[in-house]
């Protein structure tokens, strides 16, 4: 069976005052029709580029090369009433900040009758008892009465419910969502995730699933890709990746996540910054920042090798630090802070 | 959507009533100061009235009893302010006629000049400012340019030039006047409506060029992109229409330049409207038309501005109808 989503080295690159830049490298998945796919990784290193490059939303001006393929047709070449019918009917996004991608002078009920009515042609009346039920659907059971109201008058997390009630409305077969849950407080994220969660799989919906966390990909998505400087380094299973990772970058990531249990404060994320895939060195993007890099490592940028049966990596030393990358570092965190 | 709940209603009905509480207190404030200015102005009409000869203390006291000149202010102002209470705007003491009836004979012209340029701002600055704001280029660049140009003009600069260019030179208009009937008075003010709504043309069109080109980033814009929804759903229902609040914020401002802007024009095509009255009036001390006039034109805006207000918190529904923030 041929995958529903097929990307395969898709490189993006945006105009910034005049010039180009790199955004995206050589970004290659493919996800099966019911899968989850995290994308995982820090701020900047392209998830959000492969997403809306999906949904052919990238900035004006951008230049891309690759391909997608979603259903054996080139998503990249679709233009027009092929692209507005795609959008419309196969995918669906839902935004990381509900508030702003909501439009403040229309009512709930508009937004989520809108794509109904205007792709669909449904009468108003059927759109709103549709509508209703939807909300029902994420946890909303006082429905007629949020049609009414716009979105300034809902908190952050019901917003987001709606959003992801107006994504179900359509059916679509993949769902794109980028940080679903990262503007929500803590306790409405475990809310709207388990929501999310259990209507893809009720729905048989494919899921792009970004997030900055490691185990929230873990624990919602199937297979798990991590990203750095707008390049995959790293794609496993997601049960696996979270015991045995294969790259310094994703054992990094979670050995920087906070032990809810212990109280620890938050630590900035892992020592050095994140850099953007126009600004890395020669080499191995994570060099400057990897406690196992050699001078071979910034000899040349690693190929993603397959490291396993399903198991890939960017870095040179995967198969030989395997087993190891856990294993504390000399230096611990409570001193980098100090 | 069905029927508000009657809180709602009630709600609304006291904002409504706030405001047009609001408008009363604005309108009385600024009758006193429209009232207090001319009688602190230089200059006394008495002196006007008997053309600055000495006259018999029977005369002036004559003069007294038909306008009062030698009650204390605050009694003037009450008086003035009961007659107008009871459609009375007071005698005009050159021409010995009603003011209101003066008024009456003038407002016609000077609210069709307004009207017309309302409709050129609406047609011609919106047109332009949606389409260079949702078609970026040099057709674009070069409207904006010449927007912020025009926007610098002043009034009777653009009358000016205007009357000489297209009804002297090219005589496509005529000079001044109003002609007779109503066709041809249409034809008499296309001049003298251009040359109050230019500036204001250009305004607008910038400042919706600029609202649109901000509100098609919006990250809702892109929502309803990703939605799939046709160029024009989008456009109409996302874009224009919430670029059309922060335009109606500032439409106050542009319709108080055409108020005042309408006493130059008139002045430059010698129309006769309240605004060349309003000249005469000044220039012979004629207090009761003066006033009556600057009451006018100061109502005319407050409501205008209210309307606004109405407007902009019908088409924002994040403005609390209740009033403070929900
Ligand atoms: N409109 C744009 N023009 C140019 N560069 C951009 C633009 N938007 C984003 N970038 C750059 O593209 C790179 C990837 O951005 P992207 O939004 O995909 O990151 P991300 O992984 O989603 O980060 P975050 O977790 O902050 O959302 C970043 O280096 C960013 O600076
Ligand atoms: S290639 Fe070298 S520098 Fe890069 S992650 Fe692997 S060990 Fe670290
Ligand atoms: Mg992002």
């Amino acid at each position: 069976m041929s995958a529903l989503l097929e990307v395969d080295g898709l490189s993006v690159e945006l105009p910034v005052a005049g010039e180009y830049r790199t955004v995206l490298q050589d970004v290659s998945f493919s996800l099966d029709a019911g899968q989850t796919l995290g994308l995982v990784g820090e701020s900047g290193s392209g998830k959000s580029m492969t997403v809306r490059s999906i949904a052919q939303l990238l900035p004006p001006g951008a230049r891309t090369s690759g391909s997608i393929t979603f259903d054996g047709a080139s998503v990249l070449d679709l233009r027009g009433d092929a692209l507005r019918k795609f959008r419309s009917r196969d995918v669906s996004m839902i935004f990381q900040d509900p508030r702003a991608h909501t439009n403040p002078v229309r009512r709930i009920g508009d937004f989520l009758t809108e794509a109904m009515r205007v792709n669909g042609r449904v009468p108003r009346r059927e759109a709103e008892r549709r509508a209703v039920e939807l909300l029902a659907e994420v946890g909303i059971h006082d429905g007629e009465r949020r049609l009414r109201q716009y979105p300034h008058e809902l908190s952050g997390g019901l917003l987001q419910r709606v959003m992801i009630a107006a994504s179900l409305a359509v059916k679509p077969r993949l769902i794109l969502a980028d940080e679903p849950t990262t503007a929500l407080d803590v306790t409405t994220q475990s809310e709207v995730m388990a929501i999310l969660a259990r209507l893809q799989r009720e729905y048989g919906m494919a899921m792009l699933f970004i997030t900055h966390d490691l185990e929230l990909a873990a624990a919602v998505c199937d297979e798990t890709v991590v990203m750095y400087a707008g390049a995959m380094v790293e794609h496993q299973a997601s049960s696996r990746l979270h015991t045995d990772p294969l790259h310094p970058y994703s054992a990094a990531l979670m050995q920087a996540r906070p032990e809810i249990e212990r109280r620890v404060p938050r630590l900035p994320a892992i020592p050095g910054h994140p850099t953007s895939a126009f600004e890395t060195p020669d080499g191995c993007a994570f060099a400057p920042r990897c406690r196992f890099a050699e001078d071979a490592c910034r000899a040349a940028l690693p190929a993603f090798e397959r490291v396993g049966d399903g198991e890939y990596s960017r870095c040179r030393r995967a198969e030989e630090l395997r087993g190891q990358l856990l294993v504390p570092a000399v230096v611990s965190h409570e001193e980098v802070v100090r | 959507m069905s029927a508000a709940s009657p809180k709602a209603a009630l709600h609304t009905l006291r904002f409504l009533g706030g405001r047009i509480g609001g408008l009363l207190v604005t309108l009385l404030a600024s009758s006193f100061v429209v009232f207090g200015a001319l009688y602190l102005a230089p200059g006394s009409p008495i002196t006007f009235l008997t053309h600055g000869r000495s006259m018999t203390p029977d005369a002036i006291a004559q003069i007294n009893e038909q306008y009062h000149f030698d009650e204390p202010f605050l009694l003037q102002y009450v008086r003035w302010l009961g007659g107008i209470l009871q459609g009375d705007f007071g005698r005009s003491i050159l021409y010995k006629d009603s003011v209101g009836s003066l008024l009456g004979q003038r407002i016609g012209t000077t609210v069709a000049l307004i009207a017309l340029s309302a409709l050129l701002v609406a047609l011609i600055g919106l047109g332009i400012g949606i389409f260079s704001g949702l078609k970026p280029g040099i057709a674009s660049s070069a409207l904006m340019g010449v927007s912020t140009a025009a926007m610098a003009v002043p009034t009777f600069v653009a009358a000016v030039v205007l009357t000489l260019v297209f009804a002297v030179e090219l005589g496509w208009f005529p000079v001044f006047g109003v002609g007779e009937g109503p066709v041809d008075m249409l034809y008499h003010l296309i001049l003298p409506a251009f040359a109050l709504a230019l500036a204001s043309i250009a305004f607008v069109a910038r400042l919706s060029q600029a609202a649109i080109r901000q509100e098609i980033t919006a990250d809702h814009v892109q929502t309803a992109i990703s939605r799939g929804f046709p160029y024009g759903v989008v456009v109409r229902r996302h874009v224009l229409r919430n670029a059309s609040l922060p335009v109606l914020t500032v439409l106050g401002l542009t319709l108080a330049g055409m108020i005042s802007g309408t006493v130059v024009v008139e002045q430059v095509f010698q129309l006769n409207g309240l605004g060349s009255l309003l000249v005469s009036s000044v220039q012979q001390k004629d207090f009761p038309v003066v006033q009556a006039i600057c009451l006018v034109y100061v109502a005319a805006f407050i409501v205008l501005n209210t309307v606004i207000d109405l407007a902009y918190s019908v088409l924002d529904p994040r403005v609390s109808v209740g009033g403070g923030k929900s």
